[in-house]
């Protein structure tokens, strides 16, 4: 080896693996040069407004376009009949359902599209929208999911009720979508039934919104003389949304264009393809011009992917001494009025049976029923690898439950349970494997971190002199990267993901892939990836998303799956590349390649280091006649992974709160997170992934919820009501990680930005029950606003002074 | 219905636009003056996406109508970087991290702009409540108070 200063500092200059490297994206936003879907203003481009149902549930009578049209500045209004003649009324989803892209004769949730206006400019559109004249006859609507499935309950979707599957298995109910269940039920009933101790408890996931910042839209543009469709969008799935596209519109895919742009933040709220877009495509169609459609945020909260609305039973069964030996977890799920979310085809509840969390769980059984009510569509989004929010929350409020019920100190009721390090690779009571995981060091490093003991020294002093602390301990696991094509598909598409890398002549390289960056700093750590993997700079690596001529194709950003999929794809497609490099350099030094060694940024000769070729000589030549005989010119390669399985990355997470009893206003004093991710590619970006994500943990655990009335009307759709937490309420975050990686990753990565909102929530709740512990509450559902914290205070009579 | 002429100056320069009386400034500065840095993200003046300063007061251009900004003095993130290079508040947000999907950042910016003008040295608490008005849903707001307390001890070093 060579003076090891000396190589340090190339190294370094590569801005590889493991630096916080600054991002590469920043440039453009902080000088407002950004280019999101509503920036984009193409020549002769005519707005879209839509038109939304004031009712939950409606016959649509007679829609009269007439004033409407007569608004200066209008051109068209479409709605569901304008539709039919091209077969776009309906829509498949990704969910296997179809949708009323407009309704077509009912209506079935409030807001719901009825009508789209197209007008010069959005304050024409606007007053179009306001003119056009809608009948409705009001129906009575399902709000609560209990009632779906009651024998006089209303239908909500006559077109498929006599449909005996929607792509989920039998349905036993015109408002049922699907039952699916996992483990074993009999092997589970017994050991429940001989159980020294159960505990069981209902669990409410409430619906909440994700709400990115920058609300949904497009720009849709169909050139008539070619025939080809371009579609700007904030979009988490360019190349899916593409091909669901193609299957609407019989347009050929290679004629369709989507263009992801920069994303103003997703949170799953992109992922799916909601009726505006189709309804911006036909009118672009109809009128041969541009059509921009872009939401209000009245419109985003109330229509677009929401998350959760799951109605969980956690049950555990236990010995005395809080080993568990039964789990069971059943939920009944909201998914509103189409079952429209991403939903794999075999995994119709997602990823819901990780619910066995951290904890080596001998048996097991789950049960989701889905089903209809008068709500919008949705269910799985918010940071949230497909219900494993649900599922995380369900066990860490669970162990909780139990270590409560037998007087065990909850951090030691985990040590007790959790899957030991030698048992790693561990398959759970579901049939998942988790392929790594170091819990106990983990915990223990949280718990000195806080000095927990201290904390329940402390709490102890407190409740004596009646004052409320209370002390949440989550050490949840996650599943990410989604996934293994044998398992996961969406549509029948597998969920891979693809990196091409091009090397230029000078060292240079362009990379393209089929995720999608709504935030994360893609073009930042992907670069890193091939900048230690090929020995090149970091700084001279562009990487390029979203536009689907370009890219290749992958199932983009959601589920924590860039790193773990389309970052193993770009390991491996660097890897192929220096395999080629390789064989140039042995050419070029006229050795054997086994002769040479790879050190930084260039290959030597074994035992004589002055004979180099450094990985930039390597990519000259490789663009000259002077390679080895037979050989392609060029170093470009392309990747297609597949992984073999998911990733699970974990945590241990402390919470501390104060509870004022009088107010019940809850303080955060101390939040302090441990995550571990696997390899590291950039610290600085994943310490901003988990701020991001336990501040969005914060917002659902105390404040977040999307209500309704017994008619479905929405009261709470704009951030008037929705609570979003400014830096005023948001808690300080203290990070810290260990690093157990993949062992089937090619960079033992494991996808982080999820983690801190799966594991946060619970961590959240548990702090604020832990407060009530002594006084025999073993759980309050969420969000513990100082309201409905002030009721419980009072349900207790400790609410007043005496 | 009728328009009117309104003139003002955007980042310096004089600017002069025909809208409807109802037309607000985000859209005007948007559409018709090409400063795309101004974002919409709600239309109930909580996000402060829109947030830009009309003389020398944040103003959240999606609650102002255009026809009020006659002969105002009007800044975006588009007039913060000066020939000398970029102003401290983005070098700072970009040094600590402060921003991801960046759909807030103009509006964050330019609103820390108006604290610093106002509060040269803030406390945390004092950035905090400053900033309220304005939402990221991405970075948890840890770095962006990182930035502008770090943009404040630049600025006190390189007198202006």
């Amino acid at each position: 080896m060579g003076n090891s200063a000396e190589t340090l500092e190339r190294e370094e200059k590569l801005q590889g693996i493991g630096t916080s490297r600054l991002r590469k994206e920043d440039a453009r936003f902080i000088r407002g040069q950004g280019t999101y879907v509503d920036d984009i203003k193409l020549p002769g481009m005519l707005f879209g407004a839509m038109v939304r149902s004031p009712y939950a549930h409606a016959n649509i009578k007679s829609i009269n376009k007439a004033k409407a049209l007569a608004v200066p500045g209008v051109v068209a209004v479409l709605v569901a009949d304008d539709l039919k003649p091209v077969n776009l009324a309906w829509m498949p989803t990704v969910g296997g359902d179809v949708q009323a892209v407009l309704a077509d004769k009912k209506v079935c949730f409030q807001m719901q599209e009825v009508a789209m206006v197209i007008a010069s400019d959005r304050y024409a559109a606007a007053d179009g929208a306001a003119a056009v004249e809608v009948e409705y006859e009001e129906l009575p609507a399902i709000v609560d999911p209990h009632k779906s499935m009651a024998a006089d309950a209303p239908i909500i979707r006559p077109d498929i009720a006599d449909k005996t599957e929607v792509g989920h298995g039998p349905r036993t109910h015109p408002n049922h979508i699907f039952t699916w269940e996992a483990g074993d039920k009999a092997a589970t009933d017994a050991v429940f039934a001989k159980a020294e101790v159960t505990v069981r408890e209902e669990i409410l996931n409430p619906r909440v919104h994700p709400c990115p910042l920058e609300t949904c839209g497009c720009v849709a543009s169909f050139n008539k003389p070619t025939g080809e469709l371009t579609v700007h969008v904030t979009s988490q799935i360019p190349h899916l949304f593409r091909t669901v596209l193609a299957m609407l519109s019989g347009i050929a895919e290679s004629k369709i264009r989507v263009i992801g742009g920069d994303v103003g933040g997703g949170f799953g709220n992109k992922v799916p393809i909601y009726p505006g877009y189709v309804v911006a495509v036909v009118a672009s169609i109809v009128t041969g011009v541009p059509i921009k459609w872009i939401e209000s945020r009245i419109e985003n909260i109330s229509t677009t992917g929401f998350a959760r609305d799951y109605h969980g039973i956690g049950e555990l069964a236990a010995t005395r001494d809080g080993r568990i030996t039964g789990l069971r977890f059943t939920a009944l799920a909201d998914h509103g009025a189409f079952n429209s979310h991403v939903s794999a085809t075999k995994l119709p509840a997602g990823l819901f049976s990780i619910c066995t969390g951290s904890y080596d769980i001998p048996t097991a059984y789950c049960r989701v029923d889905a089903v209809y009510t008068n709500k919008a569509p949705g269910g799985v989004a918010y940071r949230c690898s497909l219900r494993v929010t649900e599922a995380v929350y369900l066990i860490e409020r669970m162990i909780d439950v139990l270590a409560q019920k037998l007087n065990i100190d909850k951090a030691e009721i985990r040590r007790r349970n959790f899957v030991k390090k030698e048992q790693f690779p561990y398959t759970t009571a579901f049939g998942w494997t988790l392929d790594s995981g170091n819990y106990h060091p983990a915990l223990e490093k949280a718990l000195k971190a806080v000095d927990y003991e201290g904390l329940r020294r402390e709490q102890a002093e407190k409740r004596a002199k009646g004052e409320l602390m209370g002390i949440g301990v989550c050490t949840f696991t996650e599943i990410v990267g989604a996934g293994p094509t044998k398992v996961c598909d969406i549509l029948g598409i597998g969920l891979f993901d693809s990196c091409e890398i091009r090397v230029h002549p000078t060292g240079s390289v362009i990379a393209r892939l089929g995720t999608m960056s709504t935030g994360q700093g893609h073009a930042t750590t992907y670069a890193q990836i091939i900048a230690t993997e090929l020995g090149l700079p970091s700084e001279d690596i562009q990487i390029e998303e979203g536009d689907t001529d370009k890219a290749p194709y992958g199932a983009g950003t959601w589920g924590s799956r860039s790193t773990p999929v389309s970052g193993a794809a770009t390991a491996r497609c660097a890897r192929k590349i220096m395999e080629k490099a390789k064989k140039i350099a042995a050419h070029l030094l006229e050795v054997g390649e086994g002769d040479l060694e790879w050190e930084v940024d260039r290959f030597k000769v074994k035992g004589n280091p002055s004979q180099v070729k450094t990985m930039k000589e390597v990519c000259m030549a490789s663009h000259t006649s002077n390679i080895p005989a037979g050989m392609e010119q060029g170093l470009n390669a392309v990747d297609y992974y597949d992984p073999p399985n998911l990733t699970f990355p974990f945590g241990a997470y402390v919470c501390v709160v104060d509870i004022d009893r009088y107010t019940g206003e809850v303080k955060v004093r101390r939040f302090y997170a441990l995550d571990d991710c696997g390899t590291r590619i950039n610290p600085m970006i994943i310490e901003g992934q988990i701020h991001g994500g336990l501040t969005e943990a914060f917002a659902v655990a105390m404040g977040q919820q999307i209500p309704f009335d017994e008619s479905g009307n929405h009261l709470g759709n704009s951030l008037m009501d929705y609570f979003l937490p400014t830096s005023v309420e948001t808690p300080k975050w203290e990070t810290d990680f260990t690093v157990t990686p993949s062992p089937h990753h090619p960079l033992g990565a494991k996808g982080v930005a999820e983690s801190p909102h799966v594991g946060g929530i619970p961590c959240f709740s548990n702090a604020v029950v832990d407060a009530f512990a002594h006084l025999g509450v073993t759980h309050m559902d969420m969000p513990y606003t100082s309201f409905r914290v002030w009721q419980q205070c009072k349900a207790l009579g400790i609410s007043t002074r005496t | 219905m009728a328009e009117q002429q309104v003139s003002f100056k955007l980042n310096g320069k004089a600017v002069g636009v025909s809208v409807e009386a109802r037309e607000l400034l985000i859209h005007t500065l948007r559409e018709r003056l090409a400063h795309t840095g101004p974002h919409i993200g709600c239309e109930t003046s909580h996000c402060g996406a829109c947030t830009v300063d009309v003389d020398g007061m944040s103003v959240k251009s999606c609650t102002v109508l255009t026809v009020q900004c006659q002969d105002a003095n009007v800044l975006t993130v588009e007039g913060l970087e000066q020939t000398a290079g970029l102003h401290a508040l983005q070098e700072a947000f970009h040094q600590e991290h402060a921003l991801q999907c960046g759909y807030c950042t103009p509006g964050m910016i330019t609103r820390a702009y108006r604290l610093l003008k106002e509060t040269p040295n803030p406390t945390e608490e004092e950035i905090r409540y400053w900033m309220a008005g304005n939402l990221c849903r991405c970075t948890g707001y840890q770095n962006i108070v990182k930035a502008v307390q770090s943009a404040a001890k630049q600025m006190a070093a390189t007198p202006a």
